[in-house]
């Protein structure tokens, strides 16, 4: 368990903003605020009692010894206690010891209500919090613009998850009730132990400076070296996972001894900057551990020198005995409370960037314009519906309030669009193009001239300045996202599906779907036939993207996602390219029957998948360098002819 | 389990000793302070109080230099409180400077000895993977290979520490302490006969019941990430289906999962915390009375009870202690078990020792039968017979899963068949060494793999010793020449891990050009030209044809075109041979051969080539 943990814990850069961070931290728990303060109060009552318990030792010990007439000894300072110590009486005595080990049995028994109470609202705030933080970041994740996804590694965001929002955790959980709760022990002995003795106190002053050096001493060597270690580790991690995805190549190259070799060099490597690491966290323990049994020894014998020169040597019996005790007590606490405050560092840091994603604005909507069901009478006229009919249209409210109707089709136009992911990349250079509804127009051009990037503007999943696209005639900024996405349907390059079964996955495009519509589409995306075949059917579990099934399966599964969204557009980016052409030729059925009546864009590589378009632009750098259909384009002998006949190779 | 530990410790047994030497030797000289201390309080209460000594002390007269020993029921003086303080207290001293010492290079033996145990174990591992046949690659798949020689052989590596220091200290320091109590106070030491039991038994039932909670709770963790996750991966999917309040419903409930089974694995250890510390407390309890009735009778001193506090802290804490790691032991195993199974695998191909090498590329395959799973209701290849002269150039087509890769694969026995045989130069590929099979025949697999270093490394896999001109012409042939000169660094582009930096198209040449530069007997080229370009790809076959009169070269392609001109070209359906023969007789004999044409012909226009 410490082996993660401590690795973790070398890559924490030190927090931009402190403070800031820290209260907004803090203010995770303010709905609990009542509940923290009275948690932090049984800290204290905790702690008064772990050094109540052992102070009274003292006087215990100190009690069963004195004789009669040392009554310029003050034990208890209760004066009928202190009377019943001096008595000489044997029986006197064992009553002093019952009363005295009594009080100490109840202030455990208190030590351990308040700490049962204690725990269990910590672990309930913790929890609660935890859980609060995670539904808040998931939910603002979600609605970040597709660029953030776009420019962050999943990784990374992962990480806010896995990594900071832990750090996160253990701050609330452990970090704040054990750093408090490790300053009171401290600060509490000390001053229990300056009452007793202040020679002894001033020699355990000493103990934690020299234990405080130590930690930070070693801590640091220890933390440095595990940085390297951390590199060495992704060294031999690289070289293992490139040799063994790899190791047919190997294989076939005969180089199995060459391998060995280069793993050897890193092997050694790492045994060497792994046994400094480890030195040092492996040593800290017992020099701790063993310091304070110096201080054990120095506790006795300079208590003993003292108890000497004395005017009531036989006082320090009983002190000595409560300091070895409070030796015990407060190592930990200074071990610990290094290591608390890393913790502190890591948690801020952590928590700065969970914040930082929590502050990246989310994605702006602000169309006004939604999609309704919508009655069509024959007439034309409009009007809306409050259950599903099969048609939709866009409800347009106007500002003078007068609300205006208008069927949706599926009518694309770009008028002039330019656009480009950063200010100084365009992508797209004055891209004009329209589609009629029912059409299909597809884009053809090598990676990076601009085919997915055109889609990703018509659903909104990044924004041209405004008027550029139309949508039945609608500038599409007005269109509220949701509804707009809603009207189209994506099936991608790469399928996603989730975990769930295979109707799940189907019913994605559509929640409210029946059963029967599920399989319809499934049917109609050709997909009912293997899905029948699989050991559960419709029911079968898909896990981890569906690894289960096929690359040809999974696409199918997402074409009958898209059929039972059952939109006016289809968009279809690169839905074919990673299947043979045989697995192509079932998939090209399914999508035919999904395609029939809608409006499609079609990103392809393949050239058979978009022969039969209404219209084929040819994108190269951003530009459309040639359209027409497959006819025309062939006639002109350009581009697309070189790339029908495979004189010229996409990349 | 702890043998399968021990084995890793090869090379650095003697450090692992030393270690649980030194951590002996800590541990019984940190067991001895208390004693110590015991000593030098008895003796000043004996004095302070003028009652006579309960035992006897000895002690060394600093003045005199010699051991002076007080017996038991004498009085002590001043001077010789003085002496047996001093005495004691230099003992105490040099006895925990010595633990410290001893404690601090156990731990350094401890890291040496760790740390060489993984670098062994990982050795091992890779090792043994380099040994592995294509078959158990299969069976293992890569990603759980790399986890199990990084992470696992880590998590071994704590539990080996874990095993010759604590495994060690924990039980030594109960024995050890227990053994000090007794000696010190036979009278009070009955108390641990109840303590240890009981603490065993609350520890054990603990360890027993919390660990499936956590297991659960572990696991619903993983799930909530997952669905993080698959979020991610798919939210294109999700926002495109405007689904981001259902994929929150989903999120929202694997949290609170995680934090109601987090709720319940902490309550349960939060309730179990007041029963250890009733043991602990009530053990101190029990010493206080029945110590303080003994002091209360003089028939003990307050040192004796002090030292029996501090030993009943280590006794406990070792009992709990012993629980702690029992735990983690138990849930290493799986790591160590998962490492295991690596090693105990036995490579499915067992090399032939002959010397034979390959000198013509004749290959003849005889009622070949093969399966991936060893099963014979499940063939993947099914009665193959089929002969290739040496120098003849062979085109395979079919579709996916018709089994042309596994053809091919036989040839430099990457796998073994199930039931016929596979003859190289006329002999069973199974009686060559499979160095010098593979020496003899060159294969360009389908998922070609470049690796971190330069482009010319890269290429001298293929013969470590070829000179610069082989390497320029293996490259003009594989029609990789011009775009690598193209790159500011020529032959010395340094390429990113799996060859990240050059386009399919260029990857796919540049694993050609390795696999020349063997110069072997037979060239496989398995779908390796699919991202080159047709010009391209006609420019390589014909370089090919011209390069080694004698080479065999057989071609896995989609595109026909790629095929054509081949000396014999066989077709696969369904993992038989369908038909075999030139293109023409192919053209006017076998229908999927036309169908295959004729779907790829179709609206290409005369002469497109």
């Amino acid at each position: 368990m410490a082996g993660p943990r401590k690795g973790r814990m070398m890559h924490a850069p030190r927090p931009q903003n402190f403070k800031g961070t820290l209260l907004r931290l803090v203010g995770f728990l303010k709905p609990h605020a009542g509940k923290m303060i009275f948690a932090l109060c049984l800290v204290f009552v905790q702690i008064l009692a772990n050094i109540l318990a052992t102070a009274t030792l003292t006087p215990l010990i100190n009690g069963l010894t004195v004789k009669q007439g040392d009554f310029a000894v003050k034990l208890t300072g209760i004066a009928w206690l202190d009377n019943l110590a001096y008595s000489g009486v044997a029986e006197d005595k064992l009553s002093y010891l019952g009363i005295m080990v009594g009080a100490i049995a109840c202030i455990y028994a208190t030590s351990l209500v308040v700490n049962y109470v204690l725990n269990r609202i910590l672990v309930s705030i913790s929890t609660t919090t935890m859980t609060e933080m995670r539904n808040q970041l998931f939910s603002h994740m979600q609605k970040l613009p597709l660029k953030v996804f776009d420019t962050t590694t999943h990784g990374d965001l992962m990480s806010h998850y896995t990594n900071d929002l832990d750090m996160m955790n253990e701050f609330i959980a452990r970090c704040i009730p054990q750093l408090v709760s490790s300053v009171f022990t401290i600060v509490g002995v000390y001053t229990a132990m300056f009452v007793l003795s202040w020679q002894l106190a001033l020699l355990m002053l000493a103990m934690m400076v020299i234990m405080l050096l130590v930690v930070k001493g070693i801590g640091g060597k220890s933390r440095k070296n595990f940085v390297a270690l951390q590199q060495t580790v992704g060294k031999i991690n690289g070289y293992v996972e490139e040799m063994i995805e790899g190791q047919k190549v190997v294989k076939a190259f005969n180089h199995e001894q060459q391998s060995v070799d280069g793993f050897e060099v890193i092997n050694d490597d790492l045994c060497q900057t792994a046994t400094r690491a480890n030195t040092y966290s492996n040593i800290m323990g017992p020099i701790m551990n063993n310091l304070s049994h110096v201080f054990y020894a120095l506790v006795s014998v300079v208590g003993a020198l003292v108890a000497t020169s004395a005017e009531n040597p036989i006082v320090y019996v009983g002190i000595i005995a409560s300091f070895l005790m409070y030796i015990r007590n407060i190592t930990q606490p200074i071990q610990q409370i290094s290591q608390q405050i890393n913790l502190v560092f890591m948690a801020i840091a952590g928590g700065e960037r969970v914040f930082k994603l929590m502050d990246t604005p989310a994605e702006v909507d602000e169309g006004y314009v939604t999609l309704v069901h919508a009655n069509i009478d024959q007439d034309g006229n409009i009007t809306e519906s409050a259950t599903r009919t099969g048609k939709w249209a866009w409800k347009h409210p106007h500002s003078d309030g007068t609300i205006t109707y208008t069927e949706l089709k599926g009518d694309v136009r770009f008028d002039d669009v330019t656009f480009g992911y950063t200010e100084e990349k365009v992508v797209l250079k004055n891209i004009s193009l329209y589609a009629t509804p029912g059409q299909k127009i597809a884009f053809v051009g090598s990676t990076g001239a601009g085919k997915t990037t055109i889609t990703n503007l018509i659903n909104r999943f990044y924004d041209v300045p405004d008027g550029r696209i139309r949508y039945d005639g609608i500038n599409i900024t007005k269109i509220k996202k949701a509804d707009l996405r809603r009207s189209l349907a994506m099936v991608l390059q790469e399928t996603h599906l989730f975990t769930g079964t295979v109707m799940e996955n189907i019913r994605y495009g559509r929640l409210d779907a029946t059963d029967e519509e599920c399989i319809a589409a499934a049917k109609c995306a050709n997909a009912h036939h293997f899905i029948k075949h699989l050991p559960d059917g419709y029911n079968t579990m898909l896990t981890r993207d569906g690894e289960n099934l096929s690359q040809g399966q999974r696409q199918l599964i997402a074409i009958a996602r898209a059929a039972v969204a059952d939109p006016p557009v289809l968009i279809l980016d690169e839905a074919t390219s990673s299947i043979d052409t045989r697995t192509e030729w079932l998939i090209e059925k399914g999508m035919d029957a999904l395609m029939q009546g809608r409006t499609t864009f079609v990103i392809a590589h393949r050239l058979s998948t978009v022969r039969n378009s209404n219209a084929i632009m040819v994108l190269e750098q951003g530009q459309i360098i040639e359209r027409g259909d497959h006819e025309d384009l062939i006639a002109q002998k350009g581009k697309y002819y070189q790339l029908y006949t495979g004189m010229f190779e996409l990349s | 389990m702890i043998s399968k530990l021990l084995k890793g410790a090869k090379g650095y047994e003697l450090p692992s000793i030393f270690t649980i030497v030194f951590v002996l030797l800590e541990t019984a000289l940190e067991v001895l302070l208390p004693m110590a201390m015991a000593t030098i309080l008895n003796t000043m209460q004996v004095f302070s109080t003028a009652n006579p000594l309960l035992t006897s002390v000895t002690y060394l007269d600093w003045s005199q230099f010699q051991f002076v020993t007080v017996q038991k029921g004498a009085f002590v003086t001043a001077e010789m409180l003085k002496h047996i303080v001093f005495t004691y207290g230099v003992v105490m001293v040099v006895f925990s400077a010595l633990s410290l010492t001893f404690g601090a290079v156990a731990g350094r033996l401890c890291a040496v000895a760790g740390s060489g145990f993984s670098k062994n174990m990982r050795k091992f591992l890779f090792d043994k993977v380099q040994t592995f046949s294509f078959a158990n690659i299969d069976k293992f798949s890569t990603a759980s290979l790399v986890t199990r020689i990084t992470t696992d052989v880590n998590r071994a590596q704590q539990s080996f520490m874990m095993l010759i220091r604590t495994v060690v200290r924990a039980p030594a320091m109960l024995i050890f302490s227990t053994i000090m109590a007794l000696i010190n106070a036979t009278n009070l030491a009955w108390v641990f006969l109840f303590a240890i039991p009981a603490l065993g038994v609350i520890m054990a039932v603990l360890a027993t019941k919390v660990h499936p909670l956590f297991k659960q709770m572990l696991k619903n963790y993983d799930a909530m990430n997952a669905c993080v996750q698959e979020d991610l991966t798919a939210i294109r999917v999700v926002k495109a289906f405007v689904r981001e309040d259902y994929e929150e419903q989903k999120y929202r409930k694997a949290a609170e999962d995680v934090r109601l089974s987090q709720l319940k694995a902490e309550k349960l250890m939060i309730a179990m915390n007041p029963l250890t510390s009733t043991v602990m407390y009530g053990t101190v309890c029990a010493l206080l009375i029945i110590g303080g009735s003994s002091i209360v009778q003089g028939s003990m001193a307050s040192g004796t009870l002090t030292a029996m506090m501090t030993y009943s802290t280590q006794i406990l804490s070792s009992v709990m202690m012993i629980c702690f790691i029992a735990v983690q032991l138990v849930m290493s195993r799986a790591s160590i078990d998962r490492i295991y199974e690596v090693l105990d695998e036995t490579p499915s191909i067992q090399d032939s020792a002959s010397n034979k090498t390959v000198n013509s590329g004749e290959i003849v395959f005889q009622d070949v039968d093969f399966s991936y799973s060893n099963n014979k209701d499940n063939l993947t290849l099914q009665g193959i017979n089929l002969h290739i002269k040496s120098g003849q150039s062979v085109g395979i087509i079919g579709g996916t899963g018709d089994g042309k890769s596994s053809l091919v694969q036989l040839i430099p026995r990457f796998y073994d068949v199930l039931s016929g045989r596979v003859l190289v130069d006329g002999t069973d590929v199974r009686d060559y060494s499979q160095h010098n099979l593979r020496e003899g025949v060159a294969m360009v697999l389908q998922k070609n793999l470049l690796f971190s270093g330069t482009i010319k490394e890269n290429l001298k896999w293929g013969n470590p010793d070829a000179t610069d001109e082989e390497i320029v012409e293996a490259c003009k042939i594989a029609c990789a020449h011009d775009f690598i000169m193209s790159f500011p660094d020529g032959y010395l582009t340094e390429l990113g891990q799996g060859g990240v930096n050059v386009s399919g198209g260029q990857k796919q040449r540049l694993c050609i050009a390795r696999a020349l530069l063997k110069k072997p007997k037979i060239m496989i080229m398995d779908d390796s030209t699919s991202a080159v370009d047709t010009a391209t790809d006609a420019s390589i076959r014909s370089g090919l044809k011209t390069l080694a009169k004698g080479m065999t070269t057989i071609i896995i392609a989609q595109r026909l075109t790629s095929v054509q001109d081949c000396d014999q070209i066989v077709v696969l359906d369904d993992g038989k041979i369908d038909a075999v023969g030139t293109h023409q007789q192919l053209m006017e004999s076998c229908s999927i051969y036309q169908e295959a044409y004729r779907s790829q012909q179709k609206g290409t226009v005369e002469g497109g080539e």
